[in-house]
């Protein structure tokens, strides 16, 4: 037996801690690649990249403006649906009913983040699109909703079906699954017994949730909404279907078409020729990268906050 | 400052209505708001459920997908067998080490300086666009070897599985109770014995379901598999040679979905509702199944 | 929970993982039983060596102009010859991608490269085929060949500066046409497109006045929004009531979609069909267009002529590293230039004429070698 205590032991030691560090190398190659594979547009177009309006490779222009403008819209939509949308869910699931129907109904609003993206791609293509062009939008215009700056119709609209509306509507269900998971687990750190002190005073079951549970977790909640605004930037698929492929120009209404950076490499990677095309769209997939991981490290930090506050592991 | 006179004095009753009225008005948006959630949901799954199944029948599990835009015939198979290859072969990948990453930081790392720079490195992995790691894997695989390949998709999609693989395991691990790590260690077992023999059994049911939602979950991404696998009409022949897993293009399920709804024939597109229905029936059933079969796995 | 229940369900899970496990396996071994046998050799074949595993699969990726045609061709070959055509519709830009990166055994292109191109990259170039590029609408009440579209209209749309249906220079070719008030969805290609390329050449050619984008796979388009591939133009096209779009022929024929007649060079109206798109074809000076064999077919003179026809072509490396696989990719096209006329008219493509075919066998395909010795015949 001692010698199965020499050999074994440090073997499988080594062998997890080679596997636990095969996660962080992963992540450093990741990046170096990207790095290596950018660096001919960072050094030959530099800024540029991110100050040109129009993603053009046939006259040799690279900007990604439109696409950085068409990413941020689309997903401000989709935050300023599935947040409050979220929120009020996480309210209902941790204070409003009865564990087993919350536990059911958590289940249900979960199953929507294990449906693969592309199929809310092709329900948004078929189902929703024609639904918006063909209903929504001739109404909309209709009220004097359609005559504000953001939704009338720019130069370029076609329909307002494939738009950054659409996806910006689509993206907000894709990420509310995850807003609505981290939100409740924060809530429910909330120590029962601060609840019940306002309970106790008379307060109303959304007195508590607003002056206590959401001051007590504000920072999970700001955690929960960089994960949910991590995810919507890097979506692919889905935006690809539905934001429509317009490289060069500003989008001027919610309604136009536009693009986002995930959906440019997507749908003009297999064809770039030119080396600095090439370069150009992994330089625009680091700074994706980049966004994404920036995001992500100040959401672990504001969840950890939580945990420090009310207790738990921090 | 309040005196107790001021707290003695009764609250005005309007106060107390309206208080009341915004508590019940807030309780009905959430209910409506849960409600909405659940009946988009719902309203998908229907959608995929409607158009999709006219499409399964036996050709669809048993004919390669069509070439020919003028007849009729055609199926998925080989799409489906291609995407349990390469989906299977990430998973051989990615679960042992992932599994393995999982029991360092719960039993070696833990709150050492090292676990926690892996743990957040992990964490930050895990939300990295899957369009990224498909170009990675592009630029490592299939540039340099001048070849396509479902091993390429492979490695993609293990790329993503990995660290969802090791903060579930850590997950799961950290909640089982130390006594049982101190009996084990007690009774004079080595460490690794006592972590794979009884820490592991114990904690069975969310591993099992840890390790079956990571793989469900890669198993419908397609951006990774965009530059990487591509795309074939044919049976993979074999492991080598350009019609085999490492050596060619592999049909898979998400990316002939994505090209054959894009495609304007009638035909096409209702074999990717097809496709689109194996999909949801294998993801949104595992996620039930396991769930169901292992309710003690992480408490979701 | 009792031991043995927890038991039991690891069992079932396990007992399910392997039930497909195996059927995986089992299905994946039926399905690729021929890598086991030699392929047979194509029967009229001149070389009458079977075809080694290696070489039994051959992928091409690029247009998807001729997309359809290479696809049936595909399936066509692969029942006959047992040799795996893999084609992948990426469009023109991507398929020149893809040869100059070496991931295809041939990328195809309806842009034909310059010399000067093809001499950077080592690679081959042969027309394959030669179709026809239709505009396509989706208009209620209009019925295909019906809607009158001049050059300079077709422009005009394209650039913008006719917006609506019911303008009055489309009425005025249109007499007795029911057109709608509605705004006209301009419908172009998202990807670097040969299409485009064809179709940017009609314009510049045939109503330069008013189109001043210029020619070329990808362009900075003044209105519309993107389709990926022709497919995913003609699916647009068919999304979206008041839509205009350009696809090759099949796409539209296939479908069923409505075309519009244009005007040719000669001032005649002309429909798409076979005949149109022969016409036009048998104007090209092959022989003078060598060693490029760069040819643009747009807007040829002749009553019949449709004047959106173009070539598409193949692209090969000419330095190629496996002799069996290159032998094997060129006897493909070889069947298709002898035996795949027939799936090309079905198609409605026009196949490459025999004496095209000697002069690309003659003077194009000595020029791919391996190790310096000639690949064909």
């Amino acid at each position: 037996m001692t010698r199965s205590l020499r050999l074994g032991d440090p073997v499988f030691r080594v062998l997890a801690t080679a596997c636990g560090l095969a996660v962080a190398v992963a992540m450093f190659g990741l990046a170096g690649v990207l790095v290596y594979n950018s660096w001919p547009a960072i050094s030959g177009l530099g800024t540029s990249v991110l100050t040109t309006v129009a993603w053009s490779p046939v006259d040799h222009q690279y900007g990604a403006l439109a696409a950085l403008a068409g990413t941020f819209l689309s997903t401000l939509l989709a935050m300023v649906i599935a947040v409050p949308l979220a929120l009020v869910i996480a309210l209902l699931l941790v204070e409003l009913v009865h564990p087993a129907v919350a536990r059911v109904v958590g289940t249900a609003i979960e199953m929507l983040a294990a449906i693969p993206s592309i199929i809310f791609g092709m329900v948004g293509i078929f189902v929703i699109v024609p639904f918006i062009q063909d209903k929504l939008v001739p109404w909309l215009l209709t009220t004097p909703l359609g005559g504000l700056p953001g939704i009338k119709p720019g130069p370029q609209f076609q329909g307002g079906g494939v738009s950054i509306f659409t996806a910006g509507v689509v993206l907000a269900f894709m990420v509310l699954p995850y807003i609505t998971a981290v939100s409740r687990d924060v809530l429910k750190m909330v120590p029962q017994v601060t609840k019940e002190a306002g309970y106790g005073m008379g307060s109303t079951t959304w007195e508590v949730m607003h002056k206590i549970s959401l001051r007590y977790a504000n920072s999970g909640i700001v955690g929960a909404v960089f994960i949910g605004l991590g995810r919507a930037l890097g979506e692919t698929m889905a935006v690809a279907f539905l934001i429509g492929s317009l490289f060069t120009s500003l989008p001027r209404s919610l309604f136009d078409p536009g693009t986002s950076i995930a959906s440019l490499i997507a749908l003009t990677f297999s064809e770039a020729t030119d080396k600095i095309q090439v370069s150009a769209l992994i330089e625009l997939g680091l700074i994706l990268f980049l966004i994404t991981v920036v995001l992500q490290i100040i959401a672990q930090a504001w969840l950890r906050r939580v945990q420090r506050s009310t207790g738990g592991r921090a | 400052m309040s005196t107790v006179a001021d707290v003695r004095r009764a609250p005005p009753r309007r106060s107390v209505a309206r208080r009341k009225a915004t508590d019940l008005v807030i309780k009905v948006f959430a209910w409506i708001g849960a409600w909405f959630g659940i009946a988009v949901m719902a309203f998908i799954v229907w959608e995929v459920v409607m158009r999709g199944a006219g499409a399964l029948n036996v050709a669809f599990f048993t004919q390669p997908t069509p070439q020919d835009v003028t007849s009729n015939a055609g199926g998925f198979a080989n799409a489906i067998v291609g995407t349990l290859a390469i989906t299977g072969v990430a998973a051989l990948i990615a679960i042992p080490m992932g599994f393995l990453g999982g029991v360092y930081l719960a039993e070696f790392g833990r709150n050492g300086r090292m676990a926690t720079a892996v743990r957040m490195i992990a964490n930050v992995v895990m939300g990295v666009p899957s369009i990224i790691v498909g170009v990675f894997a592009f630029a490592i695989l299939v540039k340099p070897l001048h070849h396509y390949s479902g091993f390429a998709g492979s490695v993609a999609l293990a790329f993503i599985m990995l660290p969802v693989m090791a903060r579930t395991t850590e997950d799961i691990l950290n909640l089982v109770p130390n006594e049982i790590r101190e009996s084990g260690l007690a009774m004079g077992a080595p460490r690794w014995k006592v972590t794979l023999g009884v820490i592991c059994k114990a904690a069975r049911g969310g591993l099992i379901t840890g390790a079956t939602l990571a793989i469900v979950r890669v198993a419908g991404e397609t951006a990774p598999l965009l530059f990487t696998a591509l795309s074939s009409p044919y049976w993979m022949t074999g492991l080598f040679g350009p019609g085999g897993f490492f050596g060619g293009p592999v049909a898979n399920l998400t990316k002939t979905i994505y090209d054959f709804s894009g495609s304007p024939y009638p035909h096409w597109q209702e074999l990717a509702w097809g496709g689109a229905l194996v999909i949801i029936i294998a993801v949104l059933g595992m996620n039930i199944l396991v769930r169901l079969l292992f309710q003690r796995g992480k408490e979701w | 929970m009792k031991k043995s229940a927890r038991s039991w369900r690891l069992v079932l899970l396990v007992a399910a993982a392997l039930a497909i496990a195996a059927l995986v396996l089992a299905v994946a071994g039926c399905g690729g039983q021929t890598a086991d046998a030699v392929a047979p050799a194509v029967p009229g074949d001149p070389s009458l060596t079977p075809v080694p595993m290696s070489a039994d699969t051959i992928l091409g990726a690029g247009a998807s102009f001729p997309a359809p045609l290479y696809m049936k061709w595909g399936s066509d070959y692969n029942g006959g010859a047992g040799v795996k055509l893999n084609y992948q519709s990426i469009g023109s830009g991507g398929g020149i991608s893809a040869i100059e990166a070496k991931t295809v055994d041939f990328g195809a292109s309806d842009a034909p490269l310059a010399q000067a191109e093809l001499d950077a990259n080592g690679l081959a170039q042969f027309p394959m085929v030669v179709g026809g590029v239709v505009l396509v609408v989706n208009l209620d009440g209009v019925a295909d060949g019906q809607l009158k579209l001049t050059p300079d209209l077709v422009a005009g749309i394209y650039t913008g500066k006719i917006t609506t249906w019911d303008d009055p220079a489309i009425a005025k070719e249109n007499a007795g046409v029911k057109l709608p008030s509605t705004k006209i969805n301009v419908v172009h290609r998202s990807d670097g497109s040969g299409t485009t390329w064809i179709f940017t050449h009609y314009l510049t050619d045939a109503a330069g006045s008013i189109w001043a984008a210029g020619a070329d796979k990808e362009i900075a388009w003044p209105v519309g929004v993107g389709g990926k591939g022709n497919e995913g133009v003609a699916a647009s096209v068919q999304q979206l009531s008041g839509s205009i779009g350009y696809v090759e022929y099949a796409f539209a024929k296939q479908t069923g979609m409505t075309t519009a007649q244009l005007q040719n060079k000669d001032g005649q109206w002309v429909k798409p069909s076979i005949a149109s798109f022969n016409a036009a074809a048998a104007n090209a000076d092959w022989k003078g267009s060598l060693p490029s064999m760069y040819m643009v077919l747009v807007n040829q003179p002749g009553a019949e002529t449709w004047p959106i026809t173009g070539a598409s072509f193949i692209l090969v490396q000419k330095d190629q590293a496996d002799a069996s696989r290159a032998k094997t990719t060129l006897t493909f096209f070889d069947w298709g230039y002898t035996s795949g006329a027939d799936g090309a008219t079905a198609l409605d493509y026009v196949a490459i004429p025999a004496n095209v075919y000697k002069l690309v066998e003659k003077q194009v395909w000595p020029t791919i070698t391996v190790s310096g010795t000639p690949v064909w015949p």
